[in-house]
């Protein structure tokens, strides 16, 4: 799409950022607004940075997420983040979730290279991983995932990443 | 003369004062740093730095209580640096010159030596929309402690003060109204000197937020005639932690201390104490010492630029900035206020201004996003937050051309 038309020195870090799959989910979140009959909900907020975002989760008895939606506003990594957690997390059960939420908090967080690799393939979840470049952005792309912890443990107070 | 180009000329002779700014001589992220963030904090001249080494190197002692030779230069030199802030508000006298860690400490010293001794629940206290928090939550807090109401004057989408409005609230019941010289987001100047005559009219004490107001103009207190006037040092090219409460003698006086210790006393025993004259009474505790001697510092460099040269510099590159931010495709301004000082705050399209941010960074470009301390403004303007470009004496048309292109990689990038 566009970031080939960038005509800067060091491009290469930003585009990685701002990835195709980043800029899309961005655009068009999935599962965006309110879930109607959900079991889980949690917020994240960061409020020195003006992200702001409600997970719902709607679980079943055995603890299988069956539907997942969010609503709020960000930037565009928190909100791509959110988008693609929706979409990986929906079919999972709980206990799968929550390893994907250390998986990935660690990957975008973790500066040890052993520990990095020990993480699960993260699939489409890859392209998060230009914000490790960006240090002081790498809170708009966990708050999602936090909030997800949040929820599933039901912890009532908003969650933050700041 | 710098020549900006054909339509671009920069007719006020000012020669580059980058060079005198180590801080600006690097790279970011492999781009020669482009600095557009003053209003957040100004980089110190050479000589702010040089000034505050070579105390701790050579008279570095505490100030005021010494018989020794370090004491006593320490304390020269940090007593000169009020004269020199009391030359450069045109403060009457040096004991209307207390120093402060900043202009919030200043604002809240205000509130609660000043304003909350005075005021129950049946008084007002007035401040207007386009406030920083700093000169909202401590008016708040007093309003917590007393019972008072806050009352706040409008704005419009231009980022102005409707007068008619704010004249309309200066009831008697108002016992302070507080507000900005300029606004930190939208770089409005508010018409003081109306503004103020209208309130000295009603017998209304008036508090200025001058943070942003002193790095731009000439201040004149005196003129300007209000009771208070408060600034950091930060914002002016001096270093962080350092700041100045200006107030009226008469009002100091009556004033009870704000906070209690060493410096602010002349004698302490368990049966009673005494305070200080002023402005000690003020100030309690071991100050600054260095911030003070780097923030006096400062204003020899100010001086020696020249505030009116400083101020029509930039407002010759601020309506540069202006005009070619407005000829990009989807920018919106936020802050058009017909008298500004050379802040811009701007939103591009839908891209949040983090993201901004972050592209602009990795092109060497500094601004700042996000609320700046401003959430009423943001609320008002129904954005979570801007991005702001600040201009200070450092800047020149590079800079804006720099700016200019790096938001044209944004837009390309997010298109």
């Amino acid at each position: 799409m566009s970031a080939q038309g960038l005509n800067i020195d060091n491009a290469q870090e930003l585009q990685e950022l701002y990835r195709e799959l980043i800029l899309d989910h961005a655009r068009s979140p999935r599962h965006f607004g309110k879930l109607p009959h959900a079991t889980h909900s949690a917020e994240g907020i960061n409020p020195l940075c003006g992200d702001k975002l409600k997970l719902y989760l709607d679980l079943d008895d055995a603890h299988t997420i069956r539907a997942a939606c969010f609503e709020g506003s960000g930037c565009a990594i928190s909100v791509a983040s959110a988008s693609l957690l929706t979409e990986t997390i929906i079919g999972l059960s709980a206990k799968d979730a929550l390893t994907w939420f250390t998986a990935v908090t660690t990957r975008l967080t973790c500066s040890d290279p052993v520990k990095q690799i020990a993480t699960l393939d993260l699939g489409k979840l890859e392209a998060l991983e230009g914000v490790r470049q960006f240090p002081s952005r790498v809170k708009c792309a966990t708050l999602a995932w936090h909030a997800l912890r949040s929820a599933l443990q039901q912890r009532p107070a908003p969650v933050s990443t700041e | 003369m710098t020549q900006l180009g054909q339509n671009r000329k920069v007719t006020v002779a000012m020669r580059d004062y980058r060079q005198d700014f180590p801080a600006l001589q690097q790279d970011v992220n492999g781009h020669p740093l482009v600095y557009l963030d003053s209003a957040a904090s100004a980089q110190q001249p050479a000589s702010v730095i040089d000034a505050m080494a070579q105390y701790a190197r050579t008279h570095h002692a505490n100030v005021h209580r010494g018989v020794h030779t370090l004491s006593h230069r320490a304390t020269d030199a940090y007593e000169q640096a009020r004269d020199k802030l009391r030359e450069f508000i045109n403060a009457k006298s040096r004991t209307e010159v207390v120093l402060t860690s900043g202009t919030t400490e200043s604002i809240n010293l205000v509130a609660q030596s000043f304003c909350r001794p005075r005021i129950g629940s049946d008084d007002r206290i007035l401040i207007t929309h386009l406030e920083h928090h700093s000169n909202i939550v401590p008016w708040q807090l007093v309003c917590e402690q007393t019972g008072a109401e806050l009352l706040v004057a409008p704005m419009d989408s231009r980022g102005q003060l409707d007068l008619e409005k704010l004249y309309g609230l200066m009831t008697e019941k108002v016992k302070i109204l507080a507000i900005a010289h300029v606004s930190n987001a939208l770089g409005t100047i508010n018409p003081l000197q109306e503004i103020i005559a209208r309130a000295q009219g009603l017998d209304i004490p008036v508090l200025v937020d001058g943070a942003q107001g002193v790095p731009h103009m000439a201040i004149d207190v005196q003129e300007l005639d209000c009771d208070f006037y408060a600034f950091s040092g930060h914002k002016m090219f001096g270093p962080t932690g350092t700041g100045v409460l200006y107030a009226r003698e008469s009002l100091l006086d009556a004033m009870p201390p704000y906070q209690g210790g060493g410096d602010m006393i002349l004698e302490v025993s368990f049966a009673g104490t005494t305070y200080n004259d002023l402005p000690y009474k003020f100030e309690a505790g071991t100050p600054n010492i260095a911030g003070v001697i780097g923030l006096g510092a400062a204003v020899d460099y100010l001086q020696s630029v020249g505030l009116a040269n400083i101020a029509e510099y930039e407002q010759q590159l601020l309506d540069d900035m202006t005009r070619r931010l407005a000829d990009i495709d989807g920018i919106r301004l936020l802050g058009t206020a017909a008298h500004k000082a050379s802040v811009q705050s701007f939103l591009l399209d839908d891209i949040h201004p983090h993201d901004l941010g972050t592209i602009l960074d990795h092109q060497g470009v500094a601004i700042r996003t996000g609320h700046h301390c401003a959430m009423p403004v943001m609320d008002y303007f129904g954005v979570p937050g801007t991005a702001r470009a600040s201009l200070a004496l450092y800047n020149n048309a590079d800079d804006i051309d720099r700016l200019i292109d790096a938001l044209e990689q944004a837009r390309k990038l997010f298109a």
